[in-house]
Parts: C-alpha cells; sequence; structure tokens
C-alpha cells in the first residue's frame, strides 16, 4: 500500500538554469551523528550553499544549573557529550573547584587523569568506528566497538554505569579504584596498543580511504583557528595547542605525553592525530596506574551530596538518614566564594569551557558552556561550501561532532 | 605576559574605554564600555606582544539579580586566549538595558557567527553588522530569551506550536497511518542513548 505522503514528494525536474536543488538532510540522517540537519543548496553533487540547523536536543542546561546546587547540576554534565561524560564531569568539577577554592588530594587528581584518558579512548573508538562506517569501511566499526565493549564494561564496575557516569565529584572522586579494576586495566592496556595497529592496517594505506580523506576539507592552521576549532581538528592544521599541555590540570603535569600534530589540515591529517592520540592515551593511563599515589580520594571542604563516607555506618540504611541529606543539599546555606572563572579543559572533541558566575550563592548564578561540538558545527558551513556532497559526510565525521554537547 | 600586565597595556592604549579591573583565582578580568570593543579585540589580537589569536568563548550575562553595584543590566564576556605567547585574559563589555546591542566581532574571528546567534537567542543581545542573526537552538518562532533572570524556568503554557503538531498527527490518521497497530507488528531494536 502506498501511502500518501509518498504520493506528494516532490521529484526536482532539471529545469534551463541547470540542475540546482536543495536538500534537507538529516535530522533522521545516519551520517548526521545524531540529529544535526543540513539544508543544502546544490548544484548536481557541488555543494553552494550548506546551513546546519541544530537545536533538536536541546534541554537548556544553562538555565537549569542556575536553579540547582553545584552539587546537583554535575550531573547535567553526563548529558553533554554522552560518549565522553567523564571528561565532562571532570571539566565541570574542575572549574567549580577553582570558583570555590576547593581543594583535591593527589590520587584523585590522578584517579581523574586516568577515567579521563579512557574516555578519550573511548570517544576515539567510536569515532574511528563511525567516521569509517560513513566513508564505508564496515570493519573497523566491529573491531572497535569491541574494545570499546571492554572499557565501558571497566568503566561499569568502577561506578556502576555505562554511559552518564558522575563518578568525579566537586573535590575528588565519588569512590576508590579497586585492586581487579586496576588488573583488568592493565590487561586491556597489554593488549590495546597492537589493537590500534589492527585498525591501522585495515584502513592506513587503504586506496579507498585515502581517496575520501587525503586533500579532502582541507584547512589551514589560521583557518581553523579563525572557526574557533579546537582539538584534533585544529591540531591536524598544525597549531600545537592541547589544553593538557598549556594550562595542565589534574595530574598532567605529572605524566609524560605528546601532542601530535598533523599539517595537511585535510581529514586525513586529522585522522592520523587521533590515531597518535590514542596511542598517548594509553601511554598516559599506563603511568597513573604506575604512579597512582595513596590517600583520601574526596577533600574534606567538598561541598557534596552527604556521601556514605560521611554518614555514620549505623544509620547508613535508614531512609531517614538519607532524607536529611537531600533536604541539606537543597537548602545547603554555605557561604561560597564569589567571583567568575573561565576554566577550559581538554575534551575528546576539543576545548570544553566552564565560565561560572558565583554571587555566594549555592546556586551558580551563570553558567556557560563553551562547548567544542557546537563551534564545529557552526565551521561546517564554511568547510563544506564547494566541495562534494559525499565529502559533508566524511567532513561531518572528521570533524567529531556530538549533538547532545552542542544543543545543550 | 602577565595578566596584569596586559591590563596596564589596555588602559595605556584605551584610557576612556576601561571602567574597571580585577583578579579572581588567578584570572584577570576588564570590564569595559561597549563602543568600541570591535577596535579593542583587533588590537589584542594583532599587537605583536599580546597575539590574542583565539576566541575562547563569547557569552551573555543578565546582570539583573547580580549583587556587585555599578553594573550595567547585561554585559557580553569575551575570554581570550595566545596560543603562541600563552596568556589570557577576560573583557566584561556592559550593555544597557534598553534595546541591549553591540558590534560583532565575526569580522575579527568568524567563528564568531554562531556563538553570537546563540548570545542573541538565549539572551536577546542583539550584534550590530552581524551576517545572519536568528536563532539557532530555539524554534524560529519562539517568544522570550530563556537566560534572561525574569524568563520563568517553567511555563505556564503548552508551546504554541505542540497543538498545531497535534493537528498535523491528527491529520495523518486520516490516512489510515496507525501508530499503535505498526507497534505491535515489530518491536523495534534497542534504543542505545549514543550517536
Amino acid at each position: 500500500m502506498t501511502s500518501p505522503t509518498q504520493q506528494t514528494l516532490e521529484v526536482p525536474v532539471a529545469d534551463g538554469e541547470g540542475e540546482r536543488y536543495s536538500l534537507r538532510m538529516g535530522p533522521q540522517h545516519p551520517a548526521t551523528h545524531g540529529v544535526l540537519r543540513v539544508d543544502l543548496e546544490l548544484d548536481g553533487e557541488t555543494i553552494i550553499e550548506c546551513k546546519p540547523q541544530v537545536g533538536y536536543l536541546h534541554r537548556g542546561f544553562e538555565k537549569l544549573a542556575e536553579n540547582r546546587t553545584y552539587a546537583q547540576a554535575l550531573i547535567l554534565t553526563d548529558r553533554l557529550d554522552y560518549i565522553a561524560a567523564m571528561a565532562n564531569n571532570v571539566g565541570y568539577c574542575l572549574a567549580v573547584e577553582k570558583l570555590l577554592g576547593i581543594s583535591v588530594p593527589l590520587r584523585a587528581k590522578y584517579i581523574r587523569t586516568l577515567v579521563c584518558e579512557m574516555s578519550r579512548l573511548c570517544s576515539h573508538l567510536l569515532w574511528l568506528a563511525t567516521h569509517a562506517l560513513d566513508i564505508g569501511a564496515m570493519t573497523v566499526f566491529l573491531y572497535c566497538f569491541r574494545e570499546r565493549e571492554i572499557l565501558l564494561d571497566l568503566f561499569e564496575e568502577l561506578c556502576g554505569a555505562r554511559l552518564t557516569f558522575s563518578y568525579p565529584r566537586i573535590g575528588g572522586v565519588r569512590q576508590d579504584v579497586t585492586s581487579h579494576f586496576i588488573n583488568e586495566l592493565q590487561r586491556f592496556l597489554d593488549i590495546f596498543p597492537s589493537k590500534i595497529e589492527e585498525y591501522e592496517t585495515l584502513i592506513d594505506t587503504n586506496r579507498i580511504w585515502l581517496k575520501r580523506t587525503v586533500g579532502v576539507g582541507k584547512l589551514s592552521g589560521e583557518e581553523a583557528l579563525a572557526l574557533g576549532l579546537t582539538g584534533a581538528c585544529l591540531r591536524g592544521s598544525g597549531v600545537d595547542y592541547d589544553l593538557r599541555k598549556h594550562q595542565p590540570y589534574d595530574a598532567y603535569d605529572q605524566v609524560e605525553f605528546e601532542v601530535p600534530l598533523g599539517s595537511d589540515g585535510d581529514i586525513y591529517a586529522r585522522y592520523r592525530c587521533r590515531m597518535e592520540e590514542m596511542h598517548q592515551s594509553a601511554r598516559i593511563i599506563q603511568q597513573c596506574i604506575d604512579q597512582l599515589p595513596p590517600g583520601p580520594i574526596i577533600g574534606p571542604d567538598a561541598p557534596d551530596l552527604v556521601m556514605p563516607n560521611k554518614i555514620p555506618a549505623r544509620i547508613e540504611a535508614d531512609s531517614s538518614a538519607y532524607g536529611t541529606g537531600l533536604i541539606r543539599l537543597i537548602r545547603d546555606r554555605t557561604p561560597y566564594l564569589t567571583g567568575d572563572v573561565y576554566l577550559a579543559t581538554e575534551v575528546p572533541k576539543g576545548e570544553l569551557g566552564f565560565y561560572f558566575i558565583s554571587d555566594g550563592n549555592n546556586r551558580p548564578y551563570r553558567m556557560h558552556i563553551r562547548s567544542p561540538s557546537f563551534i564545529h558545527i557552526g565551521a561546517l558551513a564554511a568547510i563544506a561550501k564547494g566541495e562534494l556532497i559525499a565529502d559533508l559526510i566524511a567532513n561531518i565525521g572528521s570533524l567529531d561532532v556530538v549533538l547532545g554537547e552542542s544543543d545543550r | 605576559m602577565e595578566q596584569v600586565a596586559i591590563t596596564e597595556r589596555m588602559r595605556a592604549e584605551f584610557p576612556d574605554e576601561i571602567l574597571s579591573s580585577y583578579s579572581n583565582q588567578g584570572q584577570t578580568a576588564v570590564i569595559v564600555r561597549p563602543g568600541r570593543i570591535v577596535e579593542m579585540l583587533r588590537w589584542l589580537r594583532d599587537s605583536d606582544d599580546l597575539r590574542m589569536n583565539h576566541l575562547r568563548s563569547l557569552c551573555g550575562v543578565d546582570n539583573a539579580r547580580r549583587k556587585d553595584p555599578g553594573l550595567s543590566r547585561f554585559e557580553v564576556v569575551y575570554n581570550l586566549y595566545s596560543i603562541p605567547l600563552r596568556h589570557e585574559i577576560r573583557l566584561r563589555a556592559e550593555v544597557g538595558d534598553k534595546d541591549p546591542a553591540i558590534d560583532s566581532v565575526v569580522g575579527l574571528w568568524c567563528g564568531a557567527d554562531w556563538l553570537e546567534r546563540e548570545t542573541y537567542d538565549l539572551m536577546g543581545i542583539r550584534f550590530n553588522n552581524h551576517p545572519d542573526l536568528r536563532r539557532v537552538l530555539l524554534p524560529e518562532d519562539w517568544v522570550g530569551h530563556p537566560l534572561r533572570k525574569e524568563y520563568p524556568l517553567k511555563g505556564k503554557v503548552e508551546w504554541a506550536g505542540m497543538t498545531e503538531l497535534l493537528e498535523q498527527v491528527k491529520e495523518l490518521d486520516k490516512f489510515g497511518f496507525d501508530p499503535e497497530g505498526h507497534a505491535h507488528g515489530q518491536a523495534g531494536p534497542d534504543q542505545e542513548e549514543e550517536e
């Protein structure tokens, strides 16, 4: 049975002035990595104008955060970049710690660095999987998900969640790592470098892959910078900007790693950057495991929920104790420092910044999230113009956007 | 360069534009008048000893309920960073209550395009000379600017487009589209919150 909507579809007919037509790609298109819509003006297969449209996933996090306490607003950051939620959590916690002057124990810093890099691996694996799938390489997709699964299992063991962790806390982390977790992670690290080589043998010199990526979506360093690109997209164009080196946070100044740089600024350069970053992430995780110092995992002045480590054991199971804990959280009257702070962290997608204003209240007066995906999608119009529509797909994949973070 | 030294340089270059400056947690911010903001940012970007080539963030703030005295109703905050010289500075441009507007910096950083659209969308600050100032996150027919302090967290009425949408669903139902029957026929795969 044909549905009436099918009958009313207009077929674009070539008129005398050439084959110019407009096309709406998305928001349900599989290659737009979520609910991204791209309005295209096409001349044959060449893009004359490209207008990305976002907002389908807008949940008003900045407004919501103004109405929640600092500890409560943490869970919103899970829903930004849900592929690497841990990195968002850490970015948020670091910003609040700087704003309110809260100190973090060294062990917690190491654990956070470790989980951040695990998060980066997760994100880069998913990026490689879907980016390769968009261009037509199916096997890489399955291989990447295989390794990502191990990491998600490890996260599950660490904090009970696979995607939305809320594991870091303002002033530390929620709970300590177990020796079993460390052992399993070590086993993963032992096999992982060989797995990266496996992906590389599949696509690194693959003729189709090279045809689709080399020289496509080219950006010079100045162009990328003016467009506001950060992360591997900027480093692929040869600009040395990595916040882990520029403004080290947590334990990044205690570990050794290199920042891979590209020179050509095309999709292949960005691909190589991210592949090298995976090697470096594995290196950082290894150092964190080796150097992990003993000590507490949460600071004494953390304005947190009343966590089990603060409730006496004998009333731990008493629901009223948890009840008062929540009431205390909502009626938190601790005087906080006032002022404003901008703190950025290097998340897998780029520079994630939090701009906070505190007026001494227990809720942020204003929280602005500088999300790399939003800026990258904004830059898509300039990158895709004049290129072929097939390259648009490769470009979206290469910019590595996630719509939860873009729309906030 | 030290952030305080950058502030001093700015004071010498634009004496009439700087209202005040302060440091908080090792970060220095300069409160400025909005009139010559593009000129000021261009100078910060192009001066040989400053080279603030990375616009980290641009956002609007509603000062209606802020306790600090002497602030205008709105402000636009620019966080700048110099990648070659590794220093940063924050500029807070004070914008008035009546028809808040400030000059656009898209000419300096084309990436500011969407950041300014977002500020216009959520805070209602207009950017003069912006090439394409439309809403970006909210629907084009949205009324109000949610990040303003007087905007409620939860509205009293349904979004105007909702009734239209429900009517469209009714229209489609006439053609025999049966969502429930469809759902019984085949169970969809488990949705994962990815991609």
